[in-house]
């Protein structure tokens, strides 16, 4: 494993890989002192050409407490300047030296194209690349979820929203079903992609429905979706207020939620949009589970492609 | 000009629009055929043997990059690229900068390929700017310099009104309204077809009805002014069936495909290659074999290289933001005899003759190999087995989703108004 790109790429073996590695640092972080020498004199570089607060301060945590060097870069706006191409800020960033490129990009397989183009032995890790894949993303929830209820086969996960936009829908889709669990994808067909072929690898199956109220009964997850706020400009959606009517998890829907089901979202959230603030943060909530677990899997990412064959703790 | 002496093309096979017939070619000092028959001699001979010897191809969209995007291509490196790939005569794509829209561009380009490895025509704009709206073109003006076909390319003349009335203009100038045909606004915002593999790598689509949709309301303005309509670039399996249909109807409609969307498909941009990105985009499976079939049975009249040099860093960006398409001048022969799997008598016709007469130029390109007629001709061999590298071709441009093929068919000789400018696949200057 050199790179961390995709869910696909990963397969089983290396989801369950490193979620056992995860396991380790997510016992590092329950110490006094979180912090180990595993990455003492590596340089990780977080490139992010799209603003992201969460996932950059979670990644610059997991390196820090790996005692890697951390070099941040970021570019707002919505492109790098004309001047220079991806392929140039890339190699520049490279030729200064480092041992992963953590990238953030807004388009769909920047992080393919970076791999292709590094000279050096440097590891891409994908933190998120337009619509497509947000790996890491995926490997938290499903660790958060194997915490929970021991293992992901047989579970039926609703996940819901704008699945078409969205590359945590992509990479969560794929893993849940790699690791067994059956899925339906809930959203109004705006807001579903044209095809869903390839999107489910694995044992578990893939549907999808425009009917929230029809399949809450099923599930053992709710998995809910950011609602970005321009989609009505868009048409996608008449009103945000019509969504919630129809796709929202309102308090009255979690309550015919089967006992035992739970909501995850990925933030940030919309409260009163996507997510009732009563659900968000009532007992089958396991929001900041999610994010407490980002850290513990971004440095078993880390640790796995920069230490590789080394022992974790 | 260029001192030329008698050349003899021997031992090939004769392929133009008459048929097929084993023929030696003596080229004159004058540039023209002076014989065709067996038992010549000259002072200078080209070995055909095992060839096929054709009227030279013709290209009706390639991107000369003069004027204004010199860095990407001139017109002495596209029409060498252009004379490699057994072209005689290229047409300019009207989208230079500035655009291709009045008569200064015209002679520009004109006094520009003077001594050019072929012959060098000129497309315009339909709308002013090549915008697609506001005013015509002088439509009258250019097609005086010659100037036979008009596009807005990339664009597409979105108006329906507008493109009424540059075809009812049109009408009594022999000249042809073409078409880019896409709706921009179904378009707008994707980068590859809409389907299972843009949903997959999370790009957005553009949908086949976009083309559809244009194809079947330009049909209808077609209808409406009786005048002739060029389609540019068709690849949908929707389309080709409506010009189909509108072709039985007797409607003076004719199509263009590019070599692209019939060899590769969206799959292509399964690894994010912005090589493959393409304007309009690759298709899936089903509209490529679709495109075949047309190319195969006379729906589609001319099949184009769509030579487009982008420059290496307008490449070298995610493919929502690269700039779509390659070059072709010196692919698309081999493409076509490698991967299309058409008899060569057609292959030349979507390649030569058909495209000569569709941008006026049958007098001097495509025509029959025979006495009298100036010498614009190609030698093919049709079994040389090749392996391409864009970076050892003459374009300036290196965009190319076909480097490191394995191709069959290899020009060998193109001779242009008499001079041989391509030697034994070697250009000559």
């Amino acid at each position: 494993m050199r790179h961390l790109l995709g869910i696909h790429e990963l397969g089983v073996s290396g989801i369950e890989e490193l979620l056992e590695l995860t396991d380790n640092f997510a016992e590092v972080n329950a110490r006094p002192i979180p912090k180990v020498p595993a990455l003492r004199g590596k340089t990780v570089v977080l490139a992010f050409f799209e603003d992201s607060t969460r996932t950059r301060v979670s990644f610059e945590t997991a390196a820090k407490r790996l005692s890697a060097d951390t070099v941040s870069f970021s570019t707002s706006g919505t492109s790098v300047s004309k001047g220079e191409s991806l392929r140039d800020t890339a190699l520049t960033i490279e030729a200064m030296g480092m041992d992963a490129l953590v990238v953030r990009h807004r388009s769909s397989g920047a992080p393919w194209q970076l791999a292709r183009w590094l000279r050096s032995g440097a590891s891409v890790v994908n933190a998120g690349d337009g619509w497509h894949q947000h790996p890491t993303q995926a490997l938290l929830d499903c660790w958060t979820l194997r915490r929970h209820f021991g293992s992901l086969g047989g579970l039926h996960v609703a996940v819901v929203g704008d699945i078409k936009h969205s590359r945590v829908a992509r990479s969560n889709v794929a893993a849940f079903s790699l690791l067994g669990a059956d899925v339906t994808m809930v959203a109004p067909r705006t807001l579903l992609p044209p095809s869903v072929d390839g999107w489910a690898p694995g044992p578990g199956a893939l549907k999808v429905s425009n009917d929230l109220d029809g399949v809450l009964g099923s599930v053992d997850v709710v998995y809910l979706l950011r609602m970005q706020l321009e989609r009505q400009g868009e048409a996608l959606v008449p009103s945000l207020r019509e969504y919630t009517a129809r796709f929202g998890l309102t308090g009255a829907r979690a309550d015919r939620l089967r006992d035992g089901a739970v909501v995850l979202h990925p933030g940030p959230m919309n409260r009163g949009v996507e997510i009732a603030a009563e659900v968000a943060d009532g007992p089958r909530s396991l929001i900041l589970d999610q994010v407490e677990t980002g850290v513990a899997v971004r440095m078993a990412v880390l640790f796995r492609l920069l230490n590789p064959g080394g022992e974790p703790v | 000009m260029t001192v030329l002496s008698d050349v003899l093309i021997k031992g090939g096979t004769i392929v133009d629009a008459r048929g097929e017939r084993p023929a030696d070619v003596l080229i004159g000092p004058d540039g023209r055929i002076a014989a065709v028959g067996l038992g010549l001699a000259a002072s200078r001979t080209l070995d055909a043997g095992g060839c096929i010897v054709a009227p030279g191809l013709v290209e009706v969209a390639a991107q000369l990059g003069e004027p204004g995007r010199e860095g990407t291509e001139t017109i002495e490196t596209a029409t060498r690229a252009a004379a490699l790939g057994g072209f005689t005569a290229v047409v300019a794509r009207p989208d230079t900068d500035p655009a291709i829209d009045n008569a200064g561009v015209v002679r520009e380009i004109d006094a520009l390929a003077r001594s050019a490895l072929c012959q060098v025509a000129c497309s315009a704009t339909v709308t002013v700017g090549g915008v697609g709206h506001g005013r015509l073109s002088p439509l009258a003006e250019l097609a005086a310099l010659g100037v036979r076909l008009f596009v807005d390319e990339g664009v597409g003349t979105q108006d329906p009104r507008l493109l009424r009335r540059a075809l009812e203009y049109a009408s009594d100038l022999n000249v042809i309204i073409g078409q880019h045909p896409e709706d921009s606004s179904l378009a707008r915002g994707g980068f590859m077809h809409e389907g299972a593999w843009s949903s997959r790598l999370g790009l957005a689509g553009i949908p086949a009805e976009a083309e559809e949709l244009a194809v079947m309301r330009d049909i209808a303005l077609a209808r409406l002014t009786g005048s002739a309509l060029h389609f540019r670039r068709l690849t949908t399996e929707g389309s080709l069936a409506m010009v189909k249909a509108a072709r039985r109807a007797g409607l003076g409609i004719t199509v263009e495909a590019a070599v692209q969307h019939a060899v590769l498909t969206d799959a292509a941009l399964a690894d994010y290659d912005p090589m493959a990105v393409f304007r309009p985009p690759l298709r899936p499976e089903s509209d490529r074999a679709a495109l075949v079939v047309a190319l195969a049975d006379g729906a589609v009249d001319v099949l184009s290289a769509d030579h487009s040099p982008q420059a290496p860093e307008d490449k070298e960006a995610p493919v929502d933001s690269c700039a779509p398409g390659a070059i072709g001048l010196e692919t698309v022969l081999a493409l076509a005899i490698s991967r299309l799997d058409l008899p060569m008598t057609k292959l030349l016709q979507l390649l030569s003759w058909r495209p000569a007469a569709l941008v006026g130029l049958q007098g001097e390109q495509g025509g029959p190999l025979e006495e009298g007629r100036l010498a614009n001709i190609c030698v093919i061999d049709p079994n040389a087995e090749w392996s391409y590298d864009p970076r050892a071709g003459a374009s300036r441009g290196r965009n190319s989703p076909f480097a490191g093929w394995k191709l069959r068919g290899r020009v060998r000789h193109t001779v242009f108004r008499g001079e041989p400018v391509v030697v034994d696949g070697k250009a000559q200057r």
